[in-house]
């Protein structure tokens, strides 16, 4: 299908893109373009103007910035896959990251256009609540910092302002945490029916903290802090673990589908969060 | 890998690397959205997105006034133009159907059905153009689920005044193949067994790669049409019926056609409306559908019922089977919508002798896309029954799985065996087969590990599926095609002709869109020639070139085609020696042909047929007496089906905390009589299990309750890729038909016919511990998982 006509702009600054939002309030941003596309495609989206920021070298690459990674919004994913830097310092990134799409859309999809899509079956905000990242977004009154638990605030939904970019996301350090992200999907290609994020610190034989994060478990991303809470100080043994991740779905509201119900969705939040917490734990 | 091959010994069984394949792949090839013509106009359709209404009013003036829009023709504008698409096969004489446009005039019966088009300079202007056709409808209550339908809860067609299409029966007492399937129900429940089970063939939606486009010139003499469709010939003399073109003044060309799966077995609104365009408006005009289109709007597969009843002794000798069948036509008959369960009746009784069987069918309309012809047609859903009932059974006698069928399957020696459907079988051997899978499977020591895993209580089962079939293929004898209600006939043509430079062009009737008819009929060609493989062109997909045919599906290719195709070369070769006895100045009777040569028995003389074309050509040395010519032409309708047959064997691992599964090994091995190349045959049979395994596992096209199609892209209509599917041990045996000269059988659907009872018996094999004894297709997560859960609070609510 052919998209609806559009204004199209290749800003090659923040600055610039920031202009041009403010100019044009109802702009769509074109990131990597793996969600917009097919929404234009199918003109289910008919923006009069996009603002297409894939010029913008401000927004490429990862860095290392002392207590923290810092990750250009429009960093693809297939960068962040293999970067080094994710690899030692947040390995959980780089696991999520892997399952993303197919090659091809990896290469493609960015980093950024995936957090600020902000579909609730996607892969990275799981993650990005489970770390504790925070987004840095850029706007007409300079730049401010929207801790991940604020970002995420419904269905597509985050607190992106129309005339705000988002330009990079800080993620604290995790160096020497066991992780894990546990896909349940249907087809490899497919969205998760529900996703469990976690990344472990072991002291000794038993948990000393504990990051889980829940994919598709409602609107947004769901950081399951009873279980977190539960974990620490225990053994990283199958029963204790269990026990634990029996409340992973404490409070959630799951959406029903055609690839399952609420109840089957809370259910397998629990196998799904124990199998990723010992998995976690078996590689701290 | 390198272009260079070593020649083969032989043609026949030789693994040729196809010719195709390389314009094929790297799409550098008349794909018909490629071919551009001077001043060609681009078509959009309006679709209705409602399952059922009444069309109150349509305004064009905006989309009219629209940039670059040369015309909006609606319904009305063309309701005497448009003639009524065909249905091809009344499976009863008094068969009900509604007039079936080709766009909607005042009333629309499915979601996508077209309701406008316009015709624009380009194809984004027409595009923009029909968003802003705005259509007014009265929503009218749409029939959609098939049982309600099928109780006339909701009519689909008003004027029709039933959703019953037809309902047609095969009785063996009546048929005089056997006997009183109710007598022997009512036996088999004083001490036998009886099994009862209703199974959902799920609706599902052919998903060629390549989506259906048309383009028509109606500036040449003959109006040239280019479809993206598996029958070309179809398609010319359908245009000239419905729209009253005469049949001489219209060219079909089916160029590079990528995929069909019976999804192209058809006559499409959209191929009507294009031709309609294009005279209308004197220039050429395209139509190319989307993929969202296409899911709405290409007809759909599959989408029946079945409440099979089988009755045994209780050591598990079946005594009679019973089916009553449901199935949904969707809003219209297509081309052959209402014989696809008919193509099923015949195989319900599979690779097994017994003796009495009843089959009902009921025809019913629905508000939903039209269903037709989809890889298999009829068969698939007729050997999952089937194999899923005598998997039953082997669990009600506690016997196994292969046990069962080997007690009920027809031994090698008892062939040709005339069945209980009334069908004869001429060869087959499923002993064999079955005792290769079995090995090549590791059936023993999967069978142990599956106990293994029981006695532990793994949380992840492993489960065994077996499914042995047989198919008919071939399609078809024209004589049992005309006793079956069917308009045409099941020959098929070719011609084959010596150029004079010692190359031979193949014109065969068939049209590929994906086979390897060029290879294949290559190796035929040059095998029986003896000329080389690459010195034979096969020409088709045109009818101004292949004149006659009755294209391809129904796994008639090689058996019919491919048959003719040997007997024009045949034909060519008869016509050589008379020139060749004339030219060596020998007697005819003395002639040998042998490696591509007449020789003189016991002299070293002779001629190829490479001497011979080009002395034809310059005609010098002819002394007129036998034609000067190397063409010939062949036109063969079967005698019979071929049968092919095999055995699947299918392990699947079932996490029974989440309801996932995973195929762990899966091999095949198919008896598909002689193979001209076995890479291509593995290539279908490759295929044909991702298809199959999907219907099991993945694909379901679904409607909301308003009939929207809810799997509208494929983000929801799921389709597997590489990684969602195991790596297919695939092998054969081989018993030649005795229905053709070569002792072919063909393969396109054997793979999407074993596949899905496999996996699925493999499943609730998994399971039945648990108390599982079905899951409903497609086999999702979820639904496993349910189906856990209601055994386990069966289980609970009976201790």
């Amino acid at each position: 299908m052919i998209p609806a006509a559009f204004e199209y702009f290749a800003p090659a600054t923040v600055d610039e893109a920031l202009g041009l939002l403010r100019e044009h309030p109802d702009a769509k941003v074109l990131a990597g373009g793996q969600s917009l596309m097919p929404a234009l495609r199918l003109r289910l989206a008919a923006p009069e103007v996009i603002v297409d920021i894939g010029k913008i070298d401000d927004l490429q690459g990862v860095r290392d910035d002392g207590d923290a990674l810092v990750i250009g919004a429009m960093t693809p994913h297939s960068t962040v896959e293999s970067d080094p830097l994710v690899a030692e310092h947040a390995r959980l990134i780089a696991l999520a990251t892997a399952t993303v799409g197919d090659p091809q859309i990896r290469h493609r999809g960015t980093f950024g256009g995936s957090l600020a899509h902000a579909d609730p079956a996607a892969d990275l905000p799981a993650v990005a609540v489970a770390l504790d990242a925070s987004f840095v977004i850029a706007g007409p009154d300079g730049r401010r910092t929207v801790p991940a638990s604020e970002f995420f605030q419904g269905v597509f939904s985050t607190a992106i302002g129309d005339d705000e970019l988002l330009v990079e996301v800080r993620v604290p350090k995790y160096t020497g945490w066991g992780a894990h992200y546990e896909k349940f999907n249907w087809v490899a290609q497919g969205w998760s029916i529900v996703s469990v994020a976690a990344a472990v610190r072991l002291d000794g034989d038993s948990i000393a903290e504990a990051r889980v994060g829940l994919g598709n478990m409602g609107s947004t991303p769901v950081r399951a802090t009873a279980v977190e809470a539960a974990l620490v100080g225990q053994p990283a043994t199958a029963d204790a673990v269990r026990e634990a991740a029996a409340r992973a779905a404490d409070g959630t509201s799951p959406v029903s589908d055609l690839n399952g119900d609420a109840d089957y969705r809370r259910h397998l939040a629990t196998v799904l969060t124990r199998r990723a917490v010992l998995a976690a734990a078996g590689t701290a | 890998m390198t272009a260079t091959e070593e020649r083969p010994a032989t043609e026949i069984g030789a693994s040729r690397r196809r010719k195709e394949d390389a314009r094929l792949i790297t799409g550098r090839t008349r794909w018909t959205d490629n071919i551009v013509l001077p001043g060609l106009q681009h078509l959009a359709m309006v679709r209705s997105p409602f399952a059922h209404a009444r069309i109150t009013s349509i305004d064009t003036e905006a989309a009219k006034a629209a940039s670059g829009v040369v015309a909006v023709i609606t319904g009305a504008d063309i309701a005497d133009e448009q003639g009524a698409l065909p249905n091809a096969w009344a499976v009863i004489p008094d068969q009900k159907a509604p007039v079936h446009p080709s766009m909607a005039v005042d009333h629309v019966a499915f979601a996508g059905e077209i309701v406008a088009m316009v015709i624009a300079r380009t194809a984004a202007e027409a595009n923009d153009a029909a968003d802003l056709v705005d259509v007014d409808y009265d929503e009218l209550e749409p029939a959609l689920e098939l049982k309600a339908a099928a109780r006339d809860e909701v009519i689909a067609h008003p004027d029709l005044g039933t959703n019953v299409s037809a309902v047609w029966s095969y009785d063996s007492v009546e048929s005089g193949t056997g006997g009183d399937v109710e007598a022997a129900i009512a036996a088999a429940r004083d001490g036998g067994i009886v099994i009862e089970e209703e199974f959902r063939q799920q609706r599902l939606i052919p998903a060629f790669m390549e989506p259906r486009s048309i383009v028509v010139d109606p500036t040449t003499e003959q109006m040239t049409v280019w479809s993206s469709t598996q029958v070309p010939h179809f398609v010319k003399i359908f245009i000239a019926l419905v729209l009253g073109i005469p049949e001489n003044k219209i060219r079909v060309i089916a160029p590079d056609v990528g995929g069909g799966f019976g999804g192209k077995l058809q006559f499409t609104p959209e191929e009507v409306l294009t031709v309609i365009a294009a005279r209308r408006t004197g220039k050429p005009c395209k139509y190319t559908e989307t993929r969202s289109e296409s899911l709405m709007a290409a007809h759909h597969g599959r989408d029946q019922w079945q409440q099979v009843t089988l009755a045994a002794n209780a050591d598990g000798t079946v005594t009679g089977l019973k089916v009553e069948l449901l199935a949904d036509m969707g809003a219209y008959l297509g081309l052959v919508t209402s014989a696809i369960p008919l193509l099923g009746a015949f195989m319900y009784n599979g690779i097994y002798k017994f003796p009495a069987y009843h089959l009902g069918i009921t025809n019913v309309f629905t508000n939903k896309t039209w269903t037709d012809a989809y890889r298999g047609a009829g068969r698939p859903e007729a050997t999952y029954a089937i194999e899923r009932v005598m998997d039953e059974l082997a669990a009600r006698v506690g016997v196994d799985a292969l046990e069962i069928r080997e007690r009920n399957w027809i031994k090698h020696e008892e062939f040709p065996f005339s069945t209980v459907s009334g069908l004869r079988y001429d060869s087959g051997n499923y002993e064999a087969a079955t005792a290769k899978a079995r090995d090549l499977f590791g059936y023993d020591d999967l069978r142990a590990e599956q106990r293994k895993r029981r006695e532990s209580g793994d949380p992840v089962q492993l489960g065994i599926g077996v499914s042995t079939y047989t198919e008919m293929c071939g399609l078809a004898p024209s004589r049992w095609l005309g006793s079956m209600g069917y308009v045409g006939g099941g020959w098929e043509h070719a011609a084959v002709r010596m150029l004079p430079t010692g190359k031979v062009e193949v014109v065969t009737g068939t049209s590929p869109h994906g086979q390897g008819h060029e290879t294949a009929w290559s190796q035929l060609v040059a095998d029986r020639l003896g000329v080389a493989f690459e010195d034979v062109e096969v020409l088709h997909g045109d009818t101004q070139v292949a004149v006659r045919g009755l294209d391809t599906y129904g796994s008639r290719s090689l058996a019919v085609g491919g048959m003719a195709v040997l007997a024009a070369a045949d034909k060519v070769i008869e016509k050589a020696k008379p020139i060749a006895a004339q030219l060596l100045e020998a007697n005819a009777d003395d002639l040998d042909f042998s490696g591509g040569r007449y020789g003189v028995r016991g002299t070293d003389a002779g001629m190829t047929m490479a001497e011979l074309a080009f002395a034809v050509f310059q005609g010098h040395k002819l002394d007129g007496s036998a034609e000067g010519c190397l063409d010939a032409d062949a036109t063969l309708d079967p005698d019979d089906f071929s049968f092919p047959h095999g055995t699947h064997l299918c392990a699947v691992e079932v996490d029974t905390e989440t309801g996932a599964t995973n195929i762990r090994s899966y091999v095949c091995v198919d008896d598909v009589g002689v193979v001209v190349n076995p890479m291509i045959v593995e290539g279908q049979v490759h295929g044909g299990l991702a298809q199959g395994i999907a219907q099991a596992l993945y694909e379901e096209a679904v409607h909301d309750d308003s009939g929207t199609l809810v799997t509208g892209s494929f983000d929801q209509y799921t389709l597997p890729g590489a990684p969602d599917l195991p790596s297919f041990e695939t092998a054969r045996t081989e018993t030649p038909a005795t229905t053709n000269q070569l002792g072919v059988k063909g393969v396109g659907e054997a793979g999407t016919i074993a596949s899905t009872p496999a996996v699925v018996n493999a499943i609730v094999d998994a399971l039945r511990p648990l108390g599982v004894t079905d899951v409903p297709m497609p086999c999702t997560p979820y639904r496993v998982w349910t189906a856990i859960q209601k055994s386990a609070s069966q289980e609970g609510s009976r201790s």
